[in-house]
């Protein structure tokens, strides 16, 4: 999903340039069966891919400070979950599970296995 | 902003005040231990000891300390002493006469005095030997209660000490605070640091109710599990017992906002429930091997429940910790390394600091999931045995906590 560089010579136009964060992020999320936006400064970020690693899951990750469009990226996650901070926010198939607290509730209550089960990321 | 600059140099005024208080009062409990150490090698001066005043002037007097309010307390240590004379040869009547308290024989009020022959040679051999016995047995208690004291005064000292420590602490995030800016910041900085200090004061009352309100819970749980009651009944009970809970997390999210340190450290729970603390409060693991035992016969269907929370609730904690360690060596390298920038190095480092207050959260979230599913997988009865073994649990680990400080001291 990277765009080249202007040591071509010749503008190319980006692609996805003027996509809407929010859809980029759900064209992310589409895209794996496990989808954590994260930060690699963020440690509560950590804690949520070890959690998956240690139910044998394999995330996708994204970095936002390490994605050229993080920034919008980042203010359209925090419009989404309504909270002042955007990551860390995981996907399931697609859909929004939510914020550490929804994963672990999720979890806890046995219905994040299942989900998992579906997503195809987890067999057993 | 007048008012709260004001409300600030009062904090100041009276940490200051009370600082000065503390080291006073260590300063006397320090002296005091030099006093009963010079003592013990040196043994008293009887030569002072004359007549039968009040025993706590006496001992000022004699041991020519500062007159402060503890003191007086000290006159008890009269006793004390006799153990150590006895040590030092002097004659058991001059140690007779110095104890008004467990010699009822003696009447007469001879003064102490040095020499012990004339006295000595009149009186029969078992009388002496008697008395001599006595004497023994006279010391050994007050060298009991002296060592019972001696300890008292050593935990007091502690504790002033760790006082002093706070607020010296707490001074200084005041002094630095005011300090670093005389802008506008200043004013809201001091109202925070007000309100930090008063969230905590007000989570360590709240925390007192709180574990009164449990005890009485408990009992309630007993009374109920053992009568005829009905579901209906019990099930209201436990939903008391779940609710309570969720009040405690309520109260922590408040304190953690207020001084998340502070609720790290588990100064707010006893010594032996602060050494099984786990971010601010105990393992959702801990919560499952209290319960377990006490609730069998589980069906097939509740043991896989039961088995399946356990894993979750594990790989939740495991995820937690690891989450913190990863914290704990961020801030370690931005706080090792030297950027050359120390205004933004320590910037960086108080962001990080920002994400303690999410993990005390999520894991007291965790703990409340925890039950949460727990009430949900067991009989309302199974529940309420459930809550009133953990209850109980906590009850006991504060009781041991009270214990273990009470325990007598070795001998040195």
């Amino acid at each position: 999903m990277h765009y080249q560089t202007q040591s071509w010579g010749a503008y190319v136009a980006p692609r996805n340039m003027g996509v809407d964060p929010l859809e980029r992020i759900e064209k992310l999320a589409s895209e794996n069966a496990v989808v954590i936006f994260s930060m690699s400064t963020c440690c509560m970020c950590h804690a949520i891919k070890r959690l998956f690693c240690g139910m044998g899951v394999n995330p996708t990750v994204y970095e936002l400070d390490e994605d050229p469009r993080g920034k919008d990226m980042e203010k359209a996650l925090m419009r989404l979950l309504a909270s002042s901070s955007a990551v860390p926010v995981v996907f399931i198939g697609g859909k929004l599970v939510g914020a550490m607290d929804r994963v672990m509730a999720s979890h806890i209550s046995g219905t994040l296995v299942p989900l998992l089960k579906e997503a195809g990321a987890l067999w057993l | 902003n007048n008012d709260v600059r004001s409300e600030q140099e009062v904090v100041d005024v009276g940490a200051d005040e009370i600082l000065v208080q503390v080291r006073v009062l260590i300063g006397s409990l320090n002296s005091i231990f030099k006093r009963l150490f010079d003592w013990q090698l040196s043994g008293p001066d009887y030569k002072s000891t004359k007549g039968m005043s009040s025993p706590s002037t006496q001992f000022v007097t004699s041991r020519r300390m500062g007159v402060y309010e503890p003191l007086h307390q000290i006159g008890m240590w009269e006793d004390p002493f006799k153990g150590l004379t006895s040590q030092h040869g002097i004659a058991a009547t001059t140690i007779v006469e110095v104890d008004g308290l467990d010699k009822p024989d003696y009447t007469s009020n001879e003064s102490v005095g040095p020499s012990k022959n004339d006295q000595e040679a009149s009186i029969p051999n078992e009388k002496v030997q008697r008395r001599l016995a006595q004497n023994r047995e006279a010391a050994r208690k007050s060298r009991l209660r002296k060592k019972a004291y001696v300890q008292q005064l050593e935990t007091s000292r502690l504790k002033l000490t760790q006082l002093e420590q706070e607020l010296q602490r707490a001074r200084q995030q005041g002094l630095f605070i005011g300090s670093s800016a005389l802008d506008s910041s200043h004013m809201g900085s001091s109202a925070s640091l007000n309100s930090d200090l008063a969230g905590i004061t007000a989570f360590e009352m709240k925390y007192g109710h709180w574990v009164e309100e449990q005890h009485k819970q408990n009992g309630e749980l007993r009374n109920a599990l053992q009568v005829h009651i009905t579901d209906i009944e019990l099930r209201i009970l436990v939903d008391h017992g779940l609710k309570h809970y969720h009040d405690l997390f309520n109260m922590k999210a408040d304190a953690a906002k207020a001084d998340v340190f502070y609720l790290m450290s588990g100064m707010w729970r006893t010594s032996a429930e602060r050494f099984f603390l786990w971010i601010g409060g105990f393992r959702p693991s801990e919560l499952l091997n209290v319960l377990m035992p006490q609730l069998e016969p589980l069906t097939d269907q509740q043991l896989l429940d039961v088995c399946n929370l356990r894993l979750s609730s594990q790989q939740a904690e495991d995820a937690l910790t690891q989450g913190m360690d990863k914290l704990q060596q961020s801030l370690a390298q931005s706080v090792a390394t030297d950027s050359g920038n120390y205004g933004s190095q320590m910037a960086a480092a108080m962001e990080k600091l920002e994400a303690l207050e999410g993990f005390v959260n999520q894991a007291d979230h965790l703990r409340q999931q925890t039950l949460q599913q727990m009430s949900r997988i067991l009989t309302t009865r199974q529940a309420a045995r459930g809550l009133l073994a953990l209850g109980e649990y906590f009850h006991r680990l504060r009781a041991l906590s009270s214990l273990w400080a009470a325990r007598p001291c070795e001998p040195a």
